[in-house]
């Protein structure tokens, strides 16, 4: 049913009234648009406006130019993107192989709705907890490092200040991303017909036949999109890094915090509005690939 | 579902979205209160007049005021007792940059800070800028340059820098003893030293062992770096969590911080020792001051009356923090036998770098501090 | 779906692997928050017991919960009643309201905290000090997962005839929407409205870079001064909205809700 029918269904006249109808309508989505032009339009122009800015309020690409320049700007955006990188691969393949597993298992049972629940909390919930539970677990009274302690005194578990760096930060961001590749991944890989399984092995095809020549290349756009989901979750994040590394920006969003809030090390709203805008770039870049991706997946779908 | 079955779902909501009213009711700025000029207690009618101002505008926003920092708790404690009003502590553990960044974040709110506890580099910074003028009753007992002449900022308290560890470690003998293996991840410096004093101490204080000064810190940078490669030292800011998880066995911090942790090491059977290198005792005074856009221009004022009395003076002592007035209370007696007995009676106290050796080596290690030690 | 052995072996495996690699966090919050004080003696229940005692733990769940309930009022009355309005009067407004919706995937709430700084120092001044108005930045955030959650709610259900219908038999629009319509795609709304739940009570970047306190900045805060506390705090919030998620009724859809793709 065509929508020019409804409208067209309730109106007692022709062309005018029709019109004036639209127009009121239009009306319906003023408070909508009051809101988020107030939280989210116009805090998004402000950012993307400011960048051009300098301090003094003139029209300058100082900002612009400076940052990529910094070493203390651009030494962060590199680790923003090595972390995003290497946790969206170890995050993707873990998710997707345990989405693989539960897919095989039984449907609405007991077991996937348990880990569907922990997939929306751990993905969406808090990185200062999550912070906070790899203290407790691989901190210097955590039980793993007690344990590690036990087994060898040099083990690398056995000392924990890995777990305040880079390669710590890393190690967290993967938690949370394992189950969001899980969530994200798993209708791709239910979505895998049985038939088309049972047509390889009725073709004299191994299992490995099957996941090379059948299984891997439908389910790549899916992953490759879900990595690229992975990326962005991983670049935009910030709350975890504030918990864990209180001294130091090591990463572009602890960069920007600084800017916002400190005046040393060179703060001004202009510099976390480049940043922001560096950030919003990539951003935007990925997720058009993915949508481009998604595009593709669903032509598989139907 | 009919719409009655939708409304009460509503309804409920509604409800209790209007008893959440009280959580916003908002509260209109002050008007400016004459509070906000008075330069001395005696424009308050004395401080009486001063506790009845404040006891109107009923709380005391601080910040970066930690309760076992020189037993601030105490003193917390006892203001909100005799003066009977409210005090909201805001991020215990800021730096003096974290003070002086909130101040400017949330200017014109209620919630900004009414009164500054800041280091002599970060305060006198802005000197100009964010103080106002106030001089205490006992001004004439504090020494000149232990004050601006405008009194926008008061020097209050200081201590000595010193190296506090977990006894079982061992014992220290000299700063180097930290670049030993068995210090692996455990060594933290309390603050980042451009954004607290505590931390720009902790590096005069190891540059001064190195050869350097308060005029050098590079020796302090450099030291530092060698224990970040080793291994030895982590980019955390030590708390009292972090402390008593054994996260920061090793901390660079005053002598009266390290007094809290010895206190609370004893209760529990554990002993937390502290090591002052010879020839390298360094403090620093920390400053007092009132906002010049505090929400609660009567109450900071009265706040700082308070810390700036043999009472409160009496408070740092027993905590460990050696009091500005201090030579003043030895002399008439007013100082406390509990506080002597833990800084003694002797009114010296440890050699500080100037507010422009501060200055500068704040500036170099803008530029040099977060290379080293890779805190990018 | 039929496995061969070495494939099940394998399946354990993983799923032993990711259960193991997902739990032993959470465990060892159980175990870091229940530690004795100094090392000695055994288990005990002080941190959680002292958590009643925060005032500020209490007052910051109190207005992270009253921030949550005008989220879902917002959800309710403006956006879920905008999404349907589009969809049944303003086709042409479709794409236009839906990149509006998936506007804060793209930009990070780092990022947003920092164009909106001025709008919230100047709410502060002038309409209130509370951290209630944050409500107003958490809705648009939530919008991505919402708006999915209703459009594939709306594609599911004729909407379009059920409003017809409903407008022929004499309803008005409000009517039409709130009482006919909105009812039908209940569970798409109730999922959006969790899903709110869950991101407002774990919600750090934006309160704490304004300087608001709210859970997860008091949860912070309270780190830096008794970790136990923290951690057994963390870990009852946590449990909280797994418990919540996990009421939802699983349906094939639900994984799709909760996925955020643009496509």
């Amino acid at each position: 049913m065509d929508n020019s029918q409804i409208t067209r269904a309730g109106s007692q006249t022709g062309t005018g009234s029709r019109f004036w109808r639209n127009k009121k309508d239009y009306l319906g989505v003023l408070p909508f648009l009051v809101v988020a032009g107030l939280f989210l339009i116009w805090p998004t122009i402000n950012v993307v406006y400011g960048a051009f800015f300098s301090d003094e309020g003139k029209f300058s690409l100082k900002y612009i130019t400076e940052t990529i320049q910094d070493d203390g700007h651009r030494i962060p955006f590199v680790h923003s993107l090595q972390i995003s990188f290497w946790t969206s691969i170890a995050g993707g393949i873990l998710g997707a192989l345990f989405a693989w597993a539960i897919s095989t298992g039984k449907p609405d049972g007991l077991a996937r709705r348990f880990v569907l629940a922990v997939g929306g909390v751990l993905a969406q919930f808090g990185g200062v907890m999550l912070a906070f539970a790899f203290f407790a677990t691989f901190g210097f009274n955590g039980f793993v490092t007690t344990l590690a302690r036990r087994v060898s005194e040099t083990n690398f578990l056995a000392s924990p200040e890995w777990l305040y760096g880079l390669f710590g930060l890393g190690v967290v961001y993967t938690f949370f991303q394992i189950p969001l590749m899980f969530i994200v991944f798993l209708p791709a890989v239910e979505n895998l017909k049985p038939q088309w399984r049972e047509a390889s092995e009725s073709l004299g095809g191994s299992a490995k036949d099957y996941w090379f020549r059948i299984g891997f290349p439908i389910l790549f756009p899916s992953f490759l999109g879900g990595l690229l989901l992975l990326f962005v979750n991983s670049f935009s994040a910030y709350a975890t890094a504030a918990a864990l590394i209180s001294q130091g920006t090591i990463i572009t969003p602890l960069d920007i915090g600084s800017a916002l809030s400190s005046e040393t090390g060179g703060a001004s709203a202009p510099l976390a509005k480049t940043l922001s805008l560096y950030m919003v770039l990539i951003v935007i870049l990925v997720m058009a690939l993915y949508s481009l991706l998604r595009k593709r997946v669903s032509k598989w779908e139907q | 579902m009919k719409l009655n079955q939708l409304t009460k779902p509503a309804v409920v909501l509604s409800v209790a979205a209007v008893l959440a009213v009280p959580t916003f009711a908002g509260t209109s700025a002050n008007a400016a209160s004459k509070a906000d000029t008075w330069t001395s207690a005696k424009q308050a009618g004395g401080l009486k007049g001063l506790a009845a101002a404040c006891k109107k505008e009923g709380q005391l926003n601080i910040i970066a005021t930690p309760r076992d920092w020189a037993n601030y708790g105490e003193i917390i404690d006892n203001f909100q007792k005799i003066y009977k009003v409210k005090i909201d502590s805001n991020i215990p553990d800021g730096s003096s940059q974290d003070e002086i960044d909130t101040a400017n974040k949330l200017k014109g709110t209620k919630r900004s800070p009414d009164v500054f506890d800041v280091g002599t580099a970060v305060g006198y910074k802005y000197i100009d800028t964010h103080y106002a003028p106030y001089k205490v009753i006992n001004w004439n007992q504090i020494p000149a340059d232990k004050k601006d002449s405008q009194g926008r900022l008061t020097s209050n308290y200081t201590g000595v820098m010193a190296v506090g560890y977990d006894g079982s470690l061992g014992t220290i003998t000299k700063l180097d003893d930290l670049l030993d293996p068995k210090f692996k991840g455990v060594v933290a410096l309390n603050g980042d030293p451009t954004k607290a004093s505590a931390g720009l101490n902790g590096v005069f204080m190891t540059s001064i062992v190195n050869g350097g000064s308060f005029d050098d810190v590079s020796k302090g940078v450099a030291w530092f770096k060698k224990l970040k490669d080793t291994g030895n030292f982590i980019n955390v800011d030590p708390t009292p969590a972090t402390i008593e998880s054994g996260q920061t066995r090793v901390v660079f911090d005053w002598t009266y911080n390290h007094k809290a942790v010895i206190d609370k090491f004893k209760a529990v059977g554990k002993v937390w020792k502290t090591y002052i290198p010879a020839n390298a005792a360094v403090g620093s005074f920390y400053n007092v001051g009132v906002s010049k856009w505090a929400p609660h221009p009567a109450c900071g004022r009265l706040w700082m009356e308070y810390v700036l009395s043999a009472e409160g003076g009496n408070s740092w002592g027993k905590g460990g923090a050696s009091p500005v007035l201090w030579p003043w209370m030895i002399k008439n007696k007013t100082a406390s036998n509990d506080a002597i007995a833990v800084i003694g009676s002797g009114t010296s106290v440890a050699a500080g770098a100037s507010v422009d050796q501060q200055a500068a080596a704040v500036t170099y290690l803008t530029a040099n501090w977060a290379a080293a030690v890779g805190t990018r | 779906m039929k496995l061969g052995i070495p494939s099940r072996v394998f399946r354990v495996f993983i799923i032993a692997l990711t259960a193991l690699y997902l739990a032993a966090p959470l465990y060892g919050m159980l175990d870091f928050s229940t530690k004795p004080l100094g090392g000695q003696g055994g288990r005990t229940l002080r941190a959680w017991k002292a958590i009643g005692n925060q005032e500020d733990l209490t007052s910051s769940i109190t207005v992270s919960f009253a921030i949550a309930i005008i989220v879902m009022l917002l959800i309710f009355l403006l956006v879920v009643p905008t999404v349907i309005w589009v969809h049944l009067r303003l086709p042409e407004l479709r794409r236009p309201l839906e990149l509006i919706c998936l506007l804060p995937l793209a930009i990070p709430g780092i990022v947003i905290v920092v164009g909106i700084a001025p709008l919230y120092r100047w709410i502060s001044i002038n309409i209130t000090e509370s951290p209630i108005s944050l409500a107003g930045v958490y809705s648009m955030l939530i919008l991505p997962y919402t708006y999915r959650s209703l459009s594939a709610s709306l594609d599911l259900v004729d909407v379009a005839t059920l409003a017809e219908a409903a407008r022929t038999l004499g309803a008005s629009s409000m009517r039409a929407i709130f009482g006919i319509v909105m009812p039908t795609i209940r569970s798409g709304i109730m999922s959006g409205v969790v899903i709110s739940l869950a991101l407002v009570l774990g919600e750090f970047t934006i309160s704490s870079l304004l300087s608001y306190d709210t859970l997860q900045v008091v949860i912070y805060l309270l780190g830096r001064e008794d970790g136990k506390i923290a951690v057994a705090v963390s870990l009852a919030a946590l449990l909280f909205v797994f418990a919540i998620l996990f009421a939802i009724p699983t349906t094939k859809r639900r994984g799709a809700i909760l996925d955020a793709d643009i496509a």
